[in-house]
């Protein structure tokens, strides 16, 4: 068993930083199915649509019946543990500077085994709980906890390695304006998030919540503009090395369709805090996240984008917002690749209309920004890569998988 | 559906067991191996391998080549070919299928050989593209290699049969006192209990003397009808029975038993003799609790006894239970799908009595097994042949 994780010594200056290793990431084309699951924090299995058996490991047909009729679908997250061993000079080297890493077979109740990871107090013969997890390479792995006794998970080093668990890690908010930075602070800080850095653009201009989060201790409110080359060099060459989650929160709504005239301007503006503000900050941060990836028990863990279901649901009333939006979704693809190189999550929280102004005439349910704060949280905690928060965003997510043309129909009503 | 009736292999035997000494590490190509072990059966046989018309290969290196491509390599024009890539069961494959090749007269002479080179790289390289089940569930979780899935598979046994760390290190020892007479032997160190039990872990229960060292070397042997052999004034074996089962028993959640269990009766009826009428067994040893498992299977003593049949019986070439004469892949090396052959080969020295130093007084009938195939979390392939000699 391990002991409490408390917050890591500080690093000796002079000591070389651990290059991040990253678990084997080869995988069938099947076996990401796992993988889109896995990214939503479902527990889910191969289902043959014929006798309803779980298959696993994944299959192109049901060994029950060879029915080819085989549908990812949710399953109990329950088993029990077979038999359970450490690896204490396993052939891979991301392991191997691990080691000793305890892997079990698991006996799931609904009905296939599998090797799993395992938490610190599995032992042979215990009932589990299982996870479907994203590891360091990105890739669906399953791991068991022991469901009876209590436990504080982020306790369990392996565990670890599969979220992005804020607490002791320093955590960069880009846009201290966003209206959710209050309610996102107050989160991190329950969270045992170590320096919180509040990036704020225009920082002579006063906001709203700007004396409500200097009185937070630890939170450092400090210029930073996302439209600005100089601006992020600047903030990167004093901070870069000090964060370990990004949270890019930097949003520019404006509502309007593309045929007013004047719609030219807002669509640029957009465009430059969202899309090239997101490029500015990921060339400047990412790298040095990348290298810090292994860079000891909390080392760069995540950076968190949150975007609109517009990224992928496009409103006419909303055109340019939702181009930009959609840049956005299509870019941070881009950078999760690249970010995966350290093992670095990237997370993307797509919500539905806010209770921001610039949505002010829509319809309810909007959602509250103290929503959008814990699902950041949450996702952080179990290491998920994609997120959607509240009602609407769920809803047109669902609908654009069974039928994208009826979505596009169906919001083509709400014109400008 | 009615059931086929096996036909017995009459006038088919083995003979010219050849071994191409091991190294651990080799910067030859498996071709190089294969070259070999084809020219060290020629000269056993006394004859040119061009009058090889059968060729069986087993082996998982030879990538970009086959089986076929080997044969404009070497110069043969071989009229049956075939190629097993089957691991630790290969040896038994390739014997049954060849022994009806030579049995139907589909061909005369089949050259057998199972060959692995190893490079410093060569066992990540294969570990990483073992198996798609292995690359989707099992490399991910740091268990690439055999030593995970059969610390789980080691643990399980124990919990349910009450084998001990010390039952293991018993066939360990003894085999390690066979290979020391075994000069082909990597391993030529004495090896005691104590050093057994005092071995590092690898993945508990598993420790350092459990696991085999992956090298490279061949082994290889002949199957040919008993007239061919007399004409060629060479000693043989004859093929007195087989068995071959895969992915049996999937119902067992951790694997306890191989498909031995299932065919087992059939081994002996159709060789005409009784577990008791054997003089030496060679076990797929690629961990000792797979040899105590095959104790069971094989026939030997009952489910759940193997720990205690082990604690009855010395192990050793001249002990109640001569067992992996040669030392096995535990004290040889494991040069590969040639771990599936050395079991054998060395049963055909035994019976035609060229054993050397590793002889068994009056050995007549051999028993060799294998087992392999870490598909998954199990091994999915079981093996075995029984084979009589004139005896030493």
């Amino acid at each position: 068993m391990t002991g409490h994780f408390g917050k890591p010594q500080r690093k000796n200056p002079l000591a070389r930083t651990r290059q991040p290793l990253l678990p084997p990431a080869a995988r069938s084309r099947r076996a990401h199915e796992l993988t889109a699951a896995a990214a939503e924090g479902r527990f889910a299995l191969q289902r043959c649509g014929g006798c309803g058996a779980f298959a696993y490991p994944v299959r192109e047909a049901c060994p029950n019946c060879l029915s080819a009729d085989l549908i990812l679908a949710d399953a109990p997250d329950t088993g029990f543990v077979l038999s359970v061993t450490a690896a204490e000079v396993p052939a891979d080297n991301y392991f191997r500077e691990r080691a000793p890493w305890r892997v079990g077979l698991v006996q799931f109740d609904c009905g296939p085994t599998a090797l799993c990871h395992l938490h610190a107090a599995c032992t042979t013969g215990i009932p589990v709980q299982l996870f479907l997890k994203l590891d360091k390479a990105g890739q669906a792995v399953f791991f068991a906890a022991p469901r009876e006794g209590k436990f504080d998970m982020a306790d369990d080093p392996q565990w670890r390695e599969l979220t992005a668990d804020p607490r002791h890690r320093r955590v960069l908010i880009t846009d201290g304006r966003h209206p959710v930075t209050g309610s996102l602070v107050a989160r991190l800080r329950e969270a045992g998030a170590g320096d919180i850095f509040v990036g704020v653009p225009e920082d002579w201009k006063p906001f709203a919540g700007r004396e409500a989060l200097e009185r937070h201790e630890g939170v450092n409110l400090l210029p930073l503009d996302v439209t600005s080359e100089t601006s992020v060099a600047d903030f990167t060459r004093d901070y870069g090395a000090k964060i370990e989650i990004v949270i890019n929160t930097a949003d520019f709504v404006r509502p309007g369709g593309i045929l007013a005239s004047g719609q030219i301007n807002p669509t640029r503006d957009a465009m430059e805090v969202i899309v090239f503000g997101m490029m500015r900050l990921a060339q400047s941060l990412a790298p040095v996240m990348i290298a810090r990836g292994a860079d000891g028990a909390a080392g760069a863990a995540a950076w968190v984008n949150l975007l609109s279901i517009y990224a992928e649901a496009h409103s006419p009333g909303f055109a340019a917002y939702g181009a930009t939006q959609a840049a956005a979704l299509a870019l941070s693809h881009a950078l999760r690749a690249e970010l995966g190189a350290g093992g670095v999550r990237l997370i993307n929280v797509l919500s539905g209309p806010t209770e921001s102004e610039w949505f002010q005439p829509l319809q309810q349910p909007k959602v509250a920004h103290k929503a959008i704060a814990d699902a950041v949280v949450d996702g952080l905690r179990r290491g998920l890569e994609d997120i959607y928060v509240g009602d609407v965003a769920k809803d047109l997510h669902q609908r654009l998988k069974t039928n994208p043309k009826a979505v596009e129909r169906e919001l083509g009503r709400e014109r400008p | 559906m009615v059931q086929g009736k096996r036909q017995a292999y009459d006038g088919v035997v083995l003979a010219v067991p050849v071994t191409i000494p091991y190294v651990r590490f080799s910067t030859d190509s498996t071709a190089w191996w294969i070259g070999r072990a084809l020219a060290a059966l020629a000269g056993g046989a006394g004859i040119s391998h061009r009058a090889f018309d059968g060729l069986s290969v087993a082996s998982f290196s030879t990538a970009p080549d086959t089986a076929i491509g080997l044969t404009q390599h070497f110069g043969l024009a071989p009229r049956f070919i075939d190629f097993v890539p089957m691991g630790g069961v290969s040896g038994v494959v390739s014997v049954r299928r060849a022994a009806r090749a030579v049995q139907a007269g589909d061909a005369d002479i089949v050259a057998c050989i199972g060959a692995d080179t190893n490079h410093v790289d060569s066992f990540r390289h294969s570990l990483e593209n073992f198996s798609r089940f292995s690359q989707d569930a099992v490399y991910p979780y740091g268990s690439g290699g055999p030593n995970v899935s059969f610390a789980l598979i080691a643990g399980n046994y124990m919990r349910k049969f009450g084998a001990t760390r010390e039952d293991f290190g018993k066939i360990c020892v003894a085999q390690r006192d066979n290979a020391l007479k075994n000069p082909n032997a990597l391993m030529k160190k004495p090896l005691s209990l104590e050093a057994y039990m005092a071995a590092r872990a690898i993945a508990e229960p598993i420790h350092l003397f459990d696991c085999v060292m992956p090298c490279a070397g061949a082994e290889a042997f002949l199957v040919m009808r008993e007239e061919m052999a007399r004409s060629l004034h060479l000693p043989f074996a004859r093929l007195l029975s087989t068995i071959e089962r895969h992915h049996a028993f999937a119902e067992d959640a951790v694997q306890e038993r191989g498909g031995w269990a299932l065919d087992i009766d059939e081994l002996y009826a159709m060789a005409g003799v009784t577990p008791g009428d054997i003089d030496l067994v060679q076990t797929y040893d690629d961990y000792p609790v797979i040899s105590m498992m095959q104790f069971e299977d094989l026939g030997f003593c009952a489910k759940g006894e193997g720990p205690d049949f082990v604690r009855q019986h010395d192990l050793t070439i001249s002990g109640s239970f001569p067992h992996n004469t040669s030392g096995g892949q535990l004290s040889v090396g494991q040069a590969g799908a040639a771990g599936g052959h050395l079991g054998i080969v060395e049963s055909i020295r035994q019976v035609i009595g060229t054993a050397g130093p590793t002889q068994v007084a009056k050995a007549r009938l051999a028993l060799a097994s294998g087992f392999g195939m870490i598909n998954y979390d199990r091994g999915l392939a079981s093996g075995a042949i029984i084979i009589a000699g004139d005896g030493a």
